[in-house]
């Protein structure tokens, strides 16, 4: 039975001069999964905040069991069995397990909240998630998978009938991403219809029954699973050729980066990096695959310099650099483009050009003063190298998309003229236009003798224009591949089930 | 982070909106308001003499109040140059009234210049430790400058067992006068206290605006990781703001102490307070990362000519405070609209 529970019909959204939605009609059939796929400001997050009553549409209605419906806000629409995961967690960290799960609904006795039973219900939650939980930890001491496993049973605590994720499996490793999976296949046999929306197409796949894709506010695809595949996704969402272009042609040159035993430990001391070797040459690309917890952003960070090795060297052409600060290994030439890049990429307060020429104030600085005609011509050359999308080196870094927001990161740190350079995931939360454009820069970049070496989480992103493609599992390398390898293979490497 | 890009204003309009210049120019009409209105309610207030002399009062909290826009730029609070300035006061008193070497039997008396670099010195280090256990061991800005406020008043009261060290002026035989110069001179007919704060501000403009250092304070305000992922010594960053704010405590302690020829351990009291005052009227945020000299000065002098235009129409003290905190609160107000309004999600 596939009888249609909520659907938007004609639903438009704008922010004033800016159309967000243009006249999307939307089904959500009874105990099926659809999922929404879509570019970033493609408006899918748009859809869902009106579906379930954060925001209200411009235009349009929605229709809820045949019946027209309005929510005036999201507990309204909660009322009525409409519950949303956001994207960005919300929990408060200082609070328990419990208390989070229970927020504004506690369940009351005459004398006070009924902990006892509020634990028995986590306690029953937990269990279904097969995930080992006290409901009374604090919600700070929990891994983030953890956490959002914690936002999901708090979904799923309201018995909603409709249920939509946005963006659940960023933060789960692996083994969490299955458990999810697990759970959402029994809520669709209890009849629960659930929205999903994941940037790791391949995953989503798995999981869906019902695809949609969206693309600037409008609806270009819908279809069944069994008529859909990958490619299909990617054509609809972007428009065209989907390509992450191909390993460039370059003579590697001598070693320009060499790992040796590097160990960097946590906070409690255990190590999240094992006495790792690697070597880059100039030109060459290097790709590290692995899951959440695999290491990648530790060993990173500690090449750069922010993270400090518990053992091991960093060698950067033959010079020994663990002892450097990070300046001084951005002075040599090693530099990192940060994994968060509103967290660590960004200064919010200052301006494009003052951003791009962050990284390389040295350069435009004679004495006491900086050169503000120097720094004019490096920020517009940037702007230009990197191609990014502003009205000029005045405007607001807020103004610009996340795509053009990284190409500004990766401008800055290109601007002080590294020898290698590394990249945490560069390609997070951007879309897939601005992804090829900088898979291009970096391949450039590699064609004049840069060294770079890049992480990602999605497979199809090693198979581009890396030369080599190291798998990190616990800390350790657990295989390197060159750029003909299967992705089954990259995937059985790090750890992770192939999913059929 | 989230997918929804809701940015109606990318490409940035320049056009000429009334309420965004009177949004950012508001302490400069602020105070072009206050001295109209106190102009037509007191003859003596549009007066040069009297434009003078509070300028001459405002250079005090003017001083202050540029350190405190270094280190709020930095994402910090300083809670204690009102106690640096007293203690800097009471340093220089001491110095000028002999220091007594035991050992010898002798009572020396430095010239002025040097009991001004050596005052300079004790604010600056200060200002260090500040600067060392917010960036080092990193103690919460207002907790650490709230302990060293406690700590170097209580080391003024100890230095002069509560006392006040009266008649500062030197003696011609020693060959140490010349300390009331800085608060009694004029030059071209200006205070000198005035062309001091003049000359800090030109100084730090400059700096802020146009050297390395600035662009570092101001990056590393604005997000500390990320200006350290691109190489700027944060830490340096931070102690320097301190040991800067410190080291211009004491040149206002040197002011005051030398416009009254008295130094006092009880001098400076709440002077922070006014300074962070200035600061926020002046349009700088205190999360870090947004401000500038002109405003702080703006903001300096809006708080100094209305509170000596209150006093010289005759409005009780009590309602002076009233009026300051109104304007605070105010100015708070219009930074929350201008920084925190139209951003979502």
């Amino acid at each position: 039975m596939t009888g249609i529970v909520l659907a938007a019909r004609n639903v438009a959204k704008s922010y004033g001069q800016v159309h967000a939605l243009k006249g999307v009609n939307f089904d959500i059939r009874r105990g099926e999964v659809t999922t929404l796929f879509g570019e970033n400001g493609a408006g899918k997050s748009t859809l869902m905040k009106i579906l379930s009553g954060v925001i209200q549409p411009s235009s349009g209605e929605i229709v809820l069991d045949g019946q027209p419906a309005r929510f005036a806000n999201a507990a309204e629409a909660q009322a009525r069995g409409i519950s949303i995961i956001h994207q960005e967690l919300s929990l408060a960290p200082n609070l328990s397990v419990r208390d989070n799960i229970f927020m504004g609904r506690e369940i009351m006795t005459p004398f006070g909240v009924d902990y006892a039973e509020e634990e028995r219900q986590v306690r029953l939650l937990m269990t279904e998630l097969e995930e080992d939980i006290d409901p009374q930890t604090p919600v700070e001491d929990l891994r983030l998978g953890q956490q959002q496993i914690v936002e999901i049973a708090r979904a799923l605590s309201v018995d909603s009938r409709i249920l939509i994720m946005d963006e659940p499996t960023s933060a789960l490793s692996a083994s969490e991403v299955e458990v999810l999976f697990k759970v959402i296949r029994d809520l669709k046999a209890r009849g629960v219809s659930i929205v999903y929306i994941s940037h790791h197409l391949e995953e989503a796949l798995t999981i869906t029954d019902h695809a949609v894709v969206l693309r600037d506010g409008v609806m270009t695809a819908s279809a069944p699973r069994d008529r859909i595949d990958l490619e299909w996704i990617v054509r609809n969402m972007v428009g065209e050729n989907y390509d992450l272009g191909s390993p460039p042609k370059t003579t590697p040159g001598d070693v320009a980066l060499s790992i040796r035993g590097l160990s960097v430990p946590d906070a409690t001391g255990q190590d999240l990096v094992r006495g790792l070797d690697l070597d880059i040459r100039a030109g060459e690309i290097v790709c590290i695959y692995g899951l959440m917890g695999a290491g990648r952003t530790e060993l990173l960070e500690t090449v750069a310099g922010r993270l400090r090795a518990s053992g091991g060297q960093i060698v950067l052409d033959g010079q020994e650099v663990s002892h450097l600060s990070i300046a001084d290994r951005i002075a040599r030439g090693l530099a990192l483009v940060p994994e968060d890049r509103q967290r660590d990429g960004l200064v919010q307060t200052m301006s494009v050009g003052q951003n791009l020429s962050l990284a390389s104030i040295a350069r435009f600085t004679r004495g006491f003063f900086t050169d503000t005609r120097a720094e004019r011509a490096l920020i517009e050359d940037s702007i230009r190298r990197v191609t990014v999308k502003t009205s000029g080196g005045e405007a607001a870094i807020g103004s610009l998309s996340g795509g053009n927001q990284q190409k500004v990161v990766i401008g800055k740190i290109l601007a002080t003229q590294p020898r290698v350079i590394m990249l945490d995931e560069p390609s997070r939360g951007i879309d897939i236009g601005a992804k090829a454009e900088v898979f291009r820069l970096l391949a450039e970049g590699a064609r004049q003798g840069l060294a770079v070496l890049y992480s990602t989480s999605e497979v199809s992103e090693c198979l581009s224009i890396a030369h080599r493609i190291i798998v990190m599992h616990k800390g350790r390398i657990s295989a390197e591949f060159d750029s003909s390898v299967s992705k089954e293979k990259i995937m059985a490497a790090s750890g992770e089930s192939v999913a059929a | 982070m989230s997918a929804s890009t809701t940015n109606p204003a990318s490409p940035k309009r320049r056009s000429l909106n009334l309420t965004r210049i009177l949004l950012e120019g508001r302490a400069f009409f602020a105070l072009i308001a206050i001295i109209a209105v106190f102009s037509s309610l007191s003859p003596n207030y549009f007066t040069v003499a009297n434009f003078l002399i509070m300028s001459s009062q405002v250079a005090i909290f003017g001083i202050l109040s540029i350190g405190m826009l270094l280190v709020i730029l930095n994402g910090g609070i300083d809670l204690s140059v009102g106690s640096i300035l007293a203690l800097s006061g009471v340093v220089a008193g001491a110095m000028m009234q002999g220091v007594e070497l035991d050992a010898l039997g002798v009572i020396l008396y430095p010239p002025v210049w040097a009991v001004v670099v050596l005052t300079l010195c004790v604010g600056a280090a200060v200002g260090a430790v500040n600067g060392v256990l917010v960036a080092i061991f990193k103690v919460p800005p207002f907790v650490a400058t709230l302990g060293v406020m406690y700590v170097a008043r209580g080391i003024a009261l100890l230095m002069t067992n509560g006392l006040t060290y009266n008649n500062l002026r030197g003696r011609e035989e020693l060959g140490n006068t010349g300390f009331a110069w800085l608060g009694f001179n004029r030059l071209w007919g200006i205070p000198i206290s005035v062309i001091v704060l003049a000359s800090i501000a030109i100084v730090a403009g400059l700096m802020l605006s146009r050297s390395a250092f600035g662009r570092w304070l101001y990056a590393s305000g604005g997000n500390e990781r990320a200006a350290e992922l691109s190489g700027v010594p944060v830490k340096r960053v931070k102690i320097t703001v301190y040991v800067v704010s410190g080291m211009l405590s004491a040149v206002a302690g040197l002011v005051l102490a030398s416009q009254l020829t008295s130094a006092g351990p009880t001098a400076g009291m709440t002077y922070e307070l006014t300074a962070i005052a200035a600061v926020v009227i002046g349009g700088a945020a205190l999360t870090g990362g947004r401000g500038t000299v002109r405003g702080t000065m703006l903001g300096a002098f809006v708080i100094g000519f209305l509170s000596a235009g209150l006093v010289i129409i005759g409005v009780s003290s009590y309602w002076q405070t009233v009026f300051t905190g109104a304007v605070i609160v105010l100015a708070v107000l219009m930074n929350s609209l201008q920084y925190g309004g139209p951003r979502k999600g």
